[in-house]
């Protein structure tokens, strides 16, 4: 008997799972200080430009690949690559769709434990940074250290379960209660209810950081308007040039290019995945650019009002740099001690980024669930399992290399960050010019209740890939060759790029397995002139 | 604050909440029962046979 298709429950659902997946701790914590650290407001431009050339297009692209796919029942990325190349070779590439949700998770879930633990000694009064002001600071530097083990490797493990351990055993623990739930019951449900407590509780946050005013009298240039004015004032150049000026500089385009990208999970796998789960004549147009802007509703309008304004207004510049750990964990916690209601607020805050990286971890672990179910055979709670056990060892090694957290960083480096780009790349040569662009605009329009621009077809085809190809060697000259370099120092980061190179040959394994089983099913023949109805094929 | 962060910060925000409102405007005022999309009541973890 053929197993039921699972399904999404409603609209809505879909698209606040989306929008989950793509709002994390980034849309907090790195996009207000990379835009105050690139130009200010002028970053808004290059910003808006990278949105509408490169996230939307392929947020559009990835959504309709994903609907197609499901027709033929694929849930997984090799699979409907596969589909969609109509050649193996691309069925391999797709293992990218597994391999960045999975590795991610490893170090992702830990990084949500740790807002977790923050939330947590909040609300119950641990989190204290003692009565001299002057050493908030490097209190919460230490607090931040103890908490992460990131003095020396092996800390969290030894000597007992450290406190971090146990938060990372809670985290683990829900994010597969709700996996293990399903589509619609575990993930839609979570996130019809997390979505918008998580906007409650950013508004609360953002109302309390508006209405600081100038709080100590000793610095009155560190007003609540003038943290606004250093996060949105257009900044002028090195050399004083005018503020405009500062657009000719390629590392202002190459970071809003690298945020919009992250921020959207554009080239993650997991909307594929998601937009698997639909049918035919479901929309995917107005679906996926509402899902874009309730993200983008995130950044720009929570986290670019509250993050960098608040640092400022307590601890002047120095509050406002860091990146996202020293952003998040050393000077929020400070801000947090100096803010009337301090206590209140840092656990509402930490609880809202809980609550915005499970929704995103949540999509991570679906598309191995789905893979898994689909290459092997094997009912839910069997591939529960085993993507369990896979990434609860990637992730003990992860705390176990807790120094100057080299494990983690090197994951991010070459799984979070140069695959993503990879894949992302793939996913448009696949869609623009191996399946057609002509084409899958068609098959977007099927359903659709906006009418996708025209213009689109010459986008995705032209200005998305030239664009992301452009941005990422800027982007890997700058960056690889250091990246290179330490990892031939070999240690933690050759070990750990040995874990990213182990999961892929076991994924690539299990896609080799698949491959025939998917063929003697039949389920990736000719379909695809059905599929399209009158409107017929074409590039 | 400037003149000018007034602007970026007024066109940055407000484009988004209005793309935001539109989008959810037009999500919403379909009839309920064209967003809903039918998932099985109780989800099949697919274990019967395993």
């Amino acid at each position: 008997m053929t197993k039921p298709k699972e399904q999404w429950g409603t609209r809505l659902g879909i698209i606040l799972a989306v929008a989950g997946s793509a709002v994390g701790l980034g849309n907090f914590l790195r996009f207000p200080g990379l835009a105050s650290q690139n130009g200010g407001g002028a970053f808004m431009i290059p910003y808006f430009c990278a949105l509408i050339f490169l996230g939307i297009p392929v947020c559009w692209a990835e959504w309709t690949m994903g609907k197609y796919g499901g027709q033929f029942g694929f849930n997984s990325c090799p699979a409907i690559f596969g589909v969609l190349g109509r050649h193996k070779f691309w069925r391999y590439i797709g293992v990218l769709g597994l391999l960045i949700p999975i590795v991610v998770y490893m170090y992702y879930v830990l990084i949500e434990s740790w807002c977790l633990m923050y939330a947590w000694h909040y609300l119950t009064g641990h989190l204290s940074l003692g009565e001299d002001p002057t050493k908030y600071v490097e209190k919460s530097k230490a607090l931040f250290q103890g908490y992460t083990g990131s003095d020396q490797d092996g800390l969290m493990v030894e000597g007992g379960v450290h406190v971090s351990v146990i938060f990372w055993i809670i985290t683990f623990a829900v994010n597969f209660y709700y996996i293990y739930r399903g589509l619609s019951k575990g993930i839609e449900k979570f996130c019809s209810w997390a979505m918008p407590m998580m906007g409650v509780l950013a508004i609360i946050v953002l109302v309390r950081v508006l209405t600081l005013g100038t709080p100590n009298p000793e610095f009155p240039d560190r007003s609540v308007l003038n943290g606004l004015g250093f996060m949105w004032n257009p900044k002028s150049t090195a050399d004083g040039g005018a503020w405009y000026m500062a657009l000719a500089d390629p590392k202002i385009w190459i970071a809003s290019a690298g945020q919009i990208f992250f921020t959207l999970s554009v080239g993650f796998g997991v909307i594929i995945n998601y937009a698997s789960y639909l049918k035919r004549k479901d929309d995917v147009v107005l679906s996926g650019l509402t899902a874009s802007a309730t993200n983008e509703f995130f950044e720009v309008c929570l986290g670019g009002l509250i993050t960098v304004p608040a640092g400022f207004v307590f601890l002047g510049i120095a509050g406002t740099v860091g990146g996202t750990f020293g952003l998040g964990f050393n000077t929020l916690p400070v801000v947090f001690e100096y803010m009337p209601g301090g206590r209140i607020f840092g656990c509402m805050w930490f609880f809202m980024l809980f609550l915005a990286a499970i929704t995103s971890s949540l999509s991570m672990l679906q598309p191995a669930i789905a893979f898994l179910e689909e290459a092997l055979g094997i009912g839910r709670r069997a591939s529960c399992a085993m993507l369990g056990i896979v990434t609860a060892l990637g992730s003990l090694f992860v705390i176990y290399f807790s120094k100057d957290l080299v494990a983690l960083n090197t994951m991010d480096f070459w799984v979070g960050t140069v695959l993503i780009f990879v894949l992302a790349m793939f996913q448009v040569i696949l869609y623009a010019w191996v399946f057609g662009a002509k084409r899958g605009y068609q098959f977007a329009q099927i359903g659709a209740e906006l009418t996708l621009p025209p213009v689109f077809n010459f986008v995705i085809k032209y200005v998305s890939p030239t664009y992301l190809i452009g941005v990422f060697i800027l982007w890997s000259w700058n960056n690889l060759p250091g990246y290179i370099e330490q990892l031939k120092e070999g240690g933690v980061r050759l070990l750990t790029v040995g874990v990213i190179a182990a999961t892929l040959v076991f994924l690539l394994f299990l896609i080799a397995i698949a491959g025939p089983r998917w063929q003697a099913e039949g389920k990736d023949k000719s379909r695809g002139r059905e599929l399209l109805g009158n409107a017929g094929g074409g590039r | 604050m400037t003149g000018a962060g007034w602007v970026f910060m007024l066109c940055s925000t407000g484009s988004v909440i209005s793309l935001m409102v539109f989008c959810f405007y037009r999500v919403l005022s379909k009839p309920a029962a064209a967003n809903h999309m039918h998932a099985p009541l109780e989800i099949d973890t697919h274990d019967a046979g395993t």
